[in-house]
């Protein structure tokens, strides 16, 4: 009995965005349907894992997983955590950079004053090397915004699991002349447990809107996954469990339509690229 | 899917004969649409139309119920593609494989472990719904011996995976009044096995492996008399089993095709366990009914658990706890008190980490209608006229000696307000949970 699917086809895609130069150059985004239905539309690219380090760790254990982005967090600058300057985090991300060869997504601490302070600096060290900053919000993101547009690198837009703001703050950013295609939306992460489910559904809302046409919701998706799920009790009982719990809260984010997931777990960062080796397949 | 006024309408006699107690069929047909009148009161409608009026007034996506008593598992009457939209209603079930090539010893301990993969998350009791007994011998002694053993091994609820109908039939006659699902392990028994699962009255999953086979096999299957069938696709390829899986629910939905309105029943293909994990939690978030796999190590099956409490947690409601006094530890006169909302993940999450500062410590949740710290403060559930008026009535005056609060860092700007109507001295806690136990190990 010959089945008529019905097939959703959409006007609207998700813009690529590019970072890093050359034969390392790493490219995220660019589809036109949901996570993994290939007979409805494309994937261009497919998702990417990258490892996250603190800048004053090793970043080997990182480098042997194989991703083809690092993600480096400065937790170092944070006046509660070390206050290291600026000149000593470009040397550290120097350092790094070489080593591990490939375009790094550069993450503050949190702190918006240290950051505005930190960032440009770090920003203007690798002018031209097209990285990923992070992380602007709503209330602050002049500073992140001008200086990567000044020194060619993308940034990551932050809202607080609300489509709106997510909206908003794109609109934002645009304004001061930013490339839409050089945003990347981080719609917060939470692991799974902790009201995983919010941003599962924010990210749907976020896609289906962007396919149906909504420009400033086009951008692909950002997830800080081993952060999150590294700071709950199931994951601190057990690393067995915390490692499933990373898999388990990175494989629901894909399916919700992540572009990019950042890990802190090298085994489960493994195992969740081997995942979409497998579901990209076709 | 409902039908439209139109719709009904043009399945009526159209004579206008008024028997109805309507001066039209129009008028009657779209009293109908509006639930307003039983079909019943035209005695003129014909088989044909009565037929297609009931099915479209039937749910799009069949509810499955496999087991019986307070256990069962009900699955199917989704209405919905995206939980945003209302939300997804019927968890799906996880289940685990036991295989009949097992020695006795080896089928005991892992139905022993099978039984013991239950876990308490954010006050809900959540754990596996079923075992799946698969007839990998392929010899039917085997088979019924294991099913004998599982079922009086374990009280979750049982599926009948075989392809001999006089395996499942021997089983059947044992364990009929559980009511277990059965899964057709070879197409070319699909006759044998629908007419057991009508005689039994259980429910009959299908194996297809295509969308149009398994048209073909719903269609036939109910002709045969059974109802509550499942659908099980054979295909290695899981992106192209979540396409299906779409295809089918976004068919019934929208089309109200009922051939395919049946809830899915997926195996995990995976031969790794961390594979298998990410295989599972595709289907569970990609609408199967139930996933069925390998691995039963706690650390395997408790996240996959908590992918589907959150998959199908309502959005319009989140979890909430009692607002109430909660005694962590042996609390004294002088033990601190903390303030936080009565959103479930936020209450778990101190109270958790109050418990590893083993400090003891008594936690006041306020009522914020189960939203979170830093939302229902913005929302204006978490006041310092709410936080005093509990410390007035909650009984914690009696409690403790002194008259000392902590709040939560994100909500420091309510100290001052909170320390002039309440009387209480205020301390900021941390904002993060996660400084709790440093926070209570040196509060004084
Ligand atoms: S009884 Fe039936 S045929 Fe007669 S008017 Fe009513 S709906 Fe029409």
């Amino acid at each position: 009995m010959p089945v008529e699917f019905v097939k959703e086809k959409y006007n609207g895609a998700i813009n690529t965005i590019e970072i890093g130069n050359g034969a390392k150059c790493v490219k995220i985004g660019g589809e036109t349907t949901l996570p993994f239905l290939f007979e409805e539309g494309a994937m261009p690219n497919q998702p990417v894992i990258a490892l996250e380090v603190l800048d004053t760790e090793s970043p080997d254990q990182a480098i042997a997983c194989g991703g083809r982005l690092l993600c480096v967090r400065l937790a170092s600058i944070h006046p509660d955590n070390g206050n290291r300057p600026a000149d000593e985090v470009i040397a550290s991300l120097g350092l790094i950079f070489k080593k591990c060869g490939l375009p790094l997504i550069i993450v503050g601490c949190g702190d918006a004053e240290k950051d505005n302070e930190v960032l440009p600096k770090v920003s203007q060290a690798f002018k031209g090397e097209n990285f990923l900053f992070g992380i602007a919000t709503q209330n602050n993101y002049k500073t992140l915004a001008a200086t990567c547009l000044a020194d060619g690198h993308s940034i990551v837009a932050e809202s607080p699991i609300d489509i709106n703001i997510a909206k908003q703050l794109n609109i934002l950013i645009t304004d001061m002349g930013f490339d839409p295609a050089r945003i990347v939306m981080h719609p917060t992460t939470t692991s799974l447990g902790y009201g995983m489910e919010y941003v599962y559904s924010i990210m749907e809302r976020g896609r289906l809107a962007a396919f149906l046409g909504d420009k400033m919701l086009s951008m692909p998706f950002v997830l800080f996954v081993g952060q999150e799920v590294w700071k709950t009790k199931e994951a601190k009982d057990s690393i067995a469990q915390g490692v499933n719990w990373e898999i388990a809260t990175a494989v629901s984010m894909l399916q919700a339509g992540g572009d990019l997931i950042i890990m802190r777990d090298p085994a489960a960062a493994k195992s969740v690229m081997k995942y979409i080796e497998m579901v990209m397949k076709k | 899917m409902a039908l439209s006024g139109l719709d009904i309408y043009k399945l009526l006699p159209k004579t206008n004969c008024k028997e109805c107690g309507f001066a039209t069929c129009l008028a009657f047909a779209m009293a109908l649409a509006q639930k307003k009148v039983s079909l019943d009161k035209c005695p003129k409608v014909t088989a044909t139309a009565r037929e297609a009026l009931e099915s479209a007034s039937q749910p799009p996506i069949k509810l499955v119920t496999i087991g019986k008593g307070e256990d069962k598992l009900e699955i199917g009457n989704e209405t919905v593609m995206y939980r945003h939209e209302q939300k997804f209603f019927h968890p799906a079930g996880i289940g685990c494989l036991v295989e009949d090539t097992l020695s006795d010893n080896e089928l005991t301990a892992r139905v022993a472990k099978i039984n013991a993969l239950t876990f308490e998350r954010v006050g809900q009791k959540i754990g596996v719904s079923l075992i799946c007994i698969k007839n990998s011998s392929g010899d039917k002694t085997k088979f019924v011996n294991a099913v004998k053993k599982v079922a009086s091994g374990s009280n979750l609820n049982l599926a009948l995976y075989s392809g001999n109908p006089e395996a499942v039939k021997e089983s059947l006659t044992i364990i009929k009044d559980r009511r277990p699902l059965i899964i057709c392990a070879d197409k070319a028994k699909t006759d044998d096995l629908a007419r057991l699962a009508k005689e039994f009255s259980a429910p009959l999953a299908i194996t297809a492996a295509s969308l149009d086979e398994a048209a073909e096999l719903t269609d036939k299957v109910k002709k045969l008399g059974v109802d509550e069938i499942m659908i099980d696709l054979k295909t290695d390829d899981v992106s192209k089993r979540i396409q299906d899986f779409t295809f089918m629910r976004r068919l019934a939905l929208k089309k109200n095709f009922r051939l395919l309105g049946y809830p899915v029943l997926a195996f995990t293909g995976s031969n790794t366990p961390d594979l298998e994990l990410a295989e599972a939690v595709s289907y569970v978030a990609k609408y199967a009914g139930l996933v069925i796999v390998k691995n039963i190590e706690k650390e395997f099956i408790f996240p996959l658990l908590v992918v589907r409490q959150d998959i199908y947690q309502d959005p319009q409601k989140p979890v909430q706890v009692e607002p109430k006094i909660y005694e962590i530890g042996k609390v004294t006169k002088d033990s601190p008190v903390l303030v936080t909302t009565n959103f479930s993940i936020t209450y778990f999450t101190v109270a958790c980490e109050v418990e590893s500062s083993k400090v003891p410590t008594y936690i006041i949740c306020c009522d914020s209608e189960g939203m979170s710290v830093l939302t229902a403060w913005a929302a204006e559930k978490f006041t310092a006229e709410k936080i005093a008026n509990l410390l007035k009535t909650s009984g914690i005056t009696e409690m403790v000696g002194h008259r000392k609060i902590v709040i939560p860092g994100y909500v420091s700007v309510l100290s001052g307000k909170l320390e002039e109507v309440s009387g209480w001295k205020v301390a900021v806690g941390p904002r993060e949970a996660s400084g709790i136990p440093n926070y209570l190990r040196s509060y004084k």
